[in-house]
C-alpha cells in the first residue's frame, strides 16, 4: 500500500485540527468510541457542534488552552492510500515544530482564514514548505462559510498568495487553491454545492491523485552504511554486510561502487532483504550489500556508484532553522549529524538571519535565536560527502547536536 | 530475468530504526510482551540483522495476570530465536512493598508495570527499550518521538522532546537516562494485521475466535475463566465465541465477540471494525489523560 505523508500548517484558530477531525469523520475513520469521546466534550465545552480538534490535540494543556503545541501524527487510509498527517503547530514559537513535521512529508496543506486572507503567518508557512522543497501544496481557504462562499474573497486571497509564489525559485512545486469550510464540510471530502463557482477537486480527491513514491527524491544513489552485519555463524563465515538505508536511485548487482571517504573501488556482489537476494534495490528500501572485494568499510562510510561521487568537503555553508533555547552564535562547537555520520563541527560565521516576517535578511545579525531561519558557515574536523539539498535532500541535510545537552538543537540544509 | 526489491515503506523505516539502536546504543532491550506488536517487532528486528541472530535480548514485564497461552507462545519463540528471554515479575515488586495493588472491582496490575520495567533497565543497566507502540493507538502516543528520552526517574518529558527531521535519529544521551524505541511508530493496528498475515507469522491462539466462558460488565465482554478478573455475583457467566484484539494484562483487556478463526477473517474483522483497540482497554477509559499522565511516570 502507498503511504502518502502530509504536513499541515496554518495560525493559530485557522481551522487545522478541526480540518483533520473534519477529514477522519468524514472518511468514516473515527471510531465510535472515539466519536463518542468528542462528543461528551463538545458538550462539556458548551459547543453546539461537534468539536473535531478534540480527535487530535492529545496533551492536557493542549485541551486547556484549545491550541496545539507539538506535532501529533494522525492516521486513516482510503480504498487507495494510507495517510500520515502530521499535525503540525502553527504559533509563531513553533516553527521547529513545523520544519520537523514537513521534513518527512510530501505534501502540505496550509490553512488560510478566508476572513483575514493572507498574513505575516502564511508568508512563514510558505517559506518554510519552499526551504524544504515540499513537492505539492494545497492552499486551503478555509472559514468560507463565514464570508458567504464568496468567490470574490476567494480570487483575492488567491491573487496575494501568488504574488508571495512569483518570488519563489523552486518552480516544480505544484500549488491548488482549494475554498472549504473545515468545520461545515465543504470541499473537503467532497465538493460542496455552496461553491458552484469553484470547478476544482476536493482536498481529498486531490490528495488522492498524488504520487507517494515522490518522498525519496530522484537522483543519484547515495547508500549510507549503518552497521556491518557479521554473523560469526558457520554457513556464513566469511560474511561481510554493509546495511543500510538507499536514498536517491536505485543499485544493482555489478554495479561499479565508490566507498567514502576512502575512495576505494569495489562491485555490488549480492543485495539481500532478508533471507532473500535480489538483483535490484530502488531509493528508499532498507537492504544489506556485500562488495566483490575485502575492503575496509564501517558505519558512517557511504557507498556510491563510481562516477557518481559527491563532493568532500571540510567546510560547508547553510540555511539553518534553529531549534534550541540557547542561540547559535560564532566559535561555538556542536556535534554534526549528517546522516548516520556524526563529525565535530564548529559555526565560523553567520552571514544573515531572516528577518521575522521574512520580508528580508539581515546581515548585519551575528545571532540565529530560537525559531529563526539563517545563513550558516561551518568548519568540520573531518571531511564529509554531501549534495545540495536541492539536489538530494537526505544527503544534503544535517542536524546540530549541542554536545552539552545532547539536545537536536538546529537543523541545516546545504546550499 | 532480473529479480528487483518491491518495497514497503513502513517496513523499511521500521528496519532503519532498529539499526540505528544497535549503531547508537551500547545495550538495547526489546519488550516483549507476546503480543502480536512485539510480535511483529522480533520479525522487523530479523530482518534487520539476517544473517546474524537479532543481537539484543528480550524482556518482558510479567504482571502474573498474562494469559497462559501467550506465555507459552513467548517461551517458544525466544527458544526458536535462539535469544536470551528475560522475565521479570510484578508480583516480585509487590512482595517488596513497592506497589500495592489495586483493589475492587476495576482493579489491574498494568500501571503496576512501570516500577519493574525501570527495576530491570537499571538492574541491566539497558540504555535502549524497544516497544511496540504505535501512534495510532492514543492520543498521547501520536506525539510520541521514535526516540524517546527519558530521565533517571523514567519520566517522559512532552513539552521538551528532540525534534526528529528525516531519517536523523538523535539517540545521545547523558549516563543514567535511556530511550524508548518505537519503531512501528507509523504503523495502524490494520498495517500490524496485514504484515502479520503477509509474512504468515504465527501468533497466539486467543487472537483468533475460540469459546470462552465470559461475563459482560459496562458493554464489554470480560473473560471469567480464571480469577484474575474481579467478577461480582450478579455478574452472570456464560459461554461466548470471543477473540482478543490486545493480549494485555487479563485484568483489564476485553474480548470482541467474533467468529474469526483465521488472520484472513481477522484482517478482515479489523477493516470493518468500528471499535478503536484500545477502545477494549480499560486502563484507557479511566481519564481522558490516563495515558499521557502514565508516560509521565515511566509507563513506555
Amino acid at each position: 500500500m502507498e503511504v502518502l505523508k502530509i504536513a499541515t500548517a496554518g495560525s493559530v484558530d485557522d481551522g487545522k485540527s478541526t480540518l483533520i477531525g473534519r477529514i477522519l469523520y468524514d472518511t468514516k475513520s473515527l471510531t465510535t468510541d472515539k466519536l463518542e469521546a468528542i462528543e461528551t466534550r463538545s458538550k462539556a465545552n458548551g459547543f453546539d457542534y461537534l468539536d473535531f480538534s478534540l480527535a487530535t490535540d492529545g496533551l492536557v494543556a493542549e485541551r486547556e488552552q484549545g491550541i496545539t503545541i507539538d506535532v501529533a501524527h494522525i492516521y486513516f487510509s482510503t480504498a487507495k492510500k494510507s495517510y500520515i498527517i502530521a499535525d503540525t503547530p502553527g504559533h509563531i514559537e513553533y516553527t521547529r515544530n513545523m520544519v520537523t513535521g514537513a521534513s518527512t512529508s510530501q505534501a502540505s496543506i496550509i490553512l488560510v482564514d478566508a476572513r483575514n486572507g493572507v498574513i505575516e503567518q502564511t508568508y512563514r508557512h510558505f517559506f518554510i514548505n519552499n526551504l524544504l522543497r515540499i513537492k505539492d501544496i494545497v492552499v486551503a481557504v478555509n472559514k468560507m462559510d463565514l464570508v458567504d462562499f464568496s468567490e470574490e474573497k476567494f480570487n483575492a486571497i488567491k491573487a496575494e498568495f501568488e504574488k508571495m509564489i512569483a518570488q519563489s525559485d523552486y518552480k516544480d512545486q505544484n500549488i491548488t487553491f482549494v475554498p472549504i469550510s473545515a468545520l461545515k464540510g465543504d470541499n473537503v471530502v467532497s465538493t460542496s454545492e455552496n461553491t458552484p463557482w469553484y470547478k476544482g477537486e476536493s482536498i481529498l480527491d486531490h490528495l488522492e491523485k498524488l504520487e507517494a513514491q515522490d518522498v525519496f527524491e530522484k537522483g543519484q544513489a547515495r547508500f549510507p552504511v549503518q552497521t556491518v552485519i557479521r554473523p560469526k555463524k558457520d554457513e556464513f563465515h566469511d560474511f561481510r554486510g554493509y546495511a543500510g538505508k538507499l536514498y536517491g536511485g536505485d543499485l544493482a548487482v555489478g554495479d561499479q561502487v565508490t566507498v567514502l571517504p576512502s575512495l576505494t573501488k569495489s562491485k555490488i556482489k549480492e543485495i539481500y532483504f532478508f533471507d532473500k537476494k535480489f538483483d535490484k534495490a530502488g531509493r528508499g528500501s532498507s537492504i544489506n550489500v556485500t562488495l566483490e572485494d575485502n575492503i575496509n568499510v564501517s558505519r558512517g562510510d557511504m557507498i556510491v556508484k563510481t562516477g557518481e561521487e559527491p563532493g568532500v568537503h571540510k567546510t560547508l555553508k547553510a540555511k539553518v532553522c534553529w531549534m534550541d533555547s540557547k542561540n547559535l552564535v560564532g566559535g561555538t562547537k556542536y556535534l554534526l549529524q549528517h546522516g548516520v555520520n556524526r563529525v565535530q563541527a564548529m559555526v565560523t560565521g553567520i552571514d544573515n538571519v531572516l528577518a521575522p516576517d521574512f520580508s528580508g535578511e539581515d546581515a548585519s545579525a551575528d545571532a540565529l535565536a530560537l525559531n529563526q531561519i539563517g545563513e550558516v558557515n561551518i568548519k568540520l574536523a573531518k571531511p564529509v560527502f554531501y549534495d545540495k539539498y536541492a539536489e538530494n535532500k537526505t544527503n544534503g541535510s544535517f542536524i546540530l547536536i549541542d554536545p552539552q545537552t545532547n539536545h537536536t538543537a538546529g537543523v541545516g540544509f546545504i546550499q | 530475468m532480473s529479480k528487483e526489491l518491491s518495497i514497503n515503506p513502513l517496513e523499511t523505516e521500521a528496519i532503519h530504526i532498529f539499526r540505528e539502536v544497535v549503531s547508537q546504543f551500547e545495550k538495547p532491550v526489546l519488550l516483549f510482551s507476546g503480543g502480536k506488536d512485539s510480535i511483529t517487532l522480533v520479525r522487523l528486528a530479523q530482518k534487520a540483522f539476517w544473517p546474524a541472530k537479532i543481537p539484543f535480548p528480550l524482556l518482558h514485564v510479567d504482571t502474573g495476570h498474562n494469559f497462559p497461552e501467550t506465555i507459552e507462545f513467548r517461551d517458544r519463540l525466544a527458544k526458536e530465536l535462539g535469544v536470551e528471554l528475560i522475565v521479570r515479575n510484578v508480583q516480585d515488586a509487590i512482595d517488596a512493598g513497592k506497589v500495592k495493588e489495586e483493589t475492587g472491582k476495576y482493579a489491574s496490575r498494568n500501571s503496576l508495570q512501570t516500577v519493574t520495567l525501570l527495576d530491570a533497565l537499571e538492574e541491566f543497566k539497558f540504555d535502549a527499550a524497544i516497544g511496540g507502540a504505535r501512534r495510532d493507538e492514543e492520543k498521547a502516543r501520536a506525539k510520541e518521538r521514535i526516540f524517546s528520552v527519558r530521565d533517571d526517574f523514567g519520566q517522559w518529558d512532552e513539552k521538551n522532546q528532540r525534534p526528529e527531521l528525516f531519517d536523523m535519529l538523535n539517540g545521545k544521551i547523558d549516563l543514567g537516562q535511556n530511550v524508548r524505541v518505537f519503531p512501528i511508530s507509523n504503523w495502524t493496528e490494520l498495517d500490524v494485521w496485514s504484515y502479520i498475515e503477509q509474512e504468515e507469522i504465527e501468533i497466539p491462539s486467543i487472537y483468533f475466535a475460540h469459546k470462552r466462558k465470559t461475563f459482560v460488565r459496562d458493554g464489554m465482554i470480560w473473560s471469567a475463566e480464571d480469577d484474575v478478573v474481579y467478577r461480582e455475583e450478579d455478574e452472570i457467566v456464560e459461554e461466548r465465541l470471543v477473540r482478543f484484539r490486545t493480549v494485555g494484562d487479563m485484568s483489564c483487556t476485553a474480548a470482541v465477540l467474533s467468529d474469526a478463526v483465521s488472520i484472513e477473517k481477522v484482517v478482515g474483522e479489523i477493516r470493518e471494525s468500528t471499535i478503536s483497540e484500545r477502545g477494549a482497554r480499560i486502563d484507557d477509559k479511566r481519564s481522558e489523560a490516563a495515558m499521557e499522565t502514565r508516560k509521565q511516570q515511566g509507563y513506555f
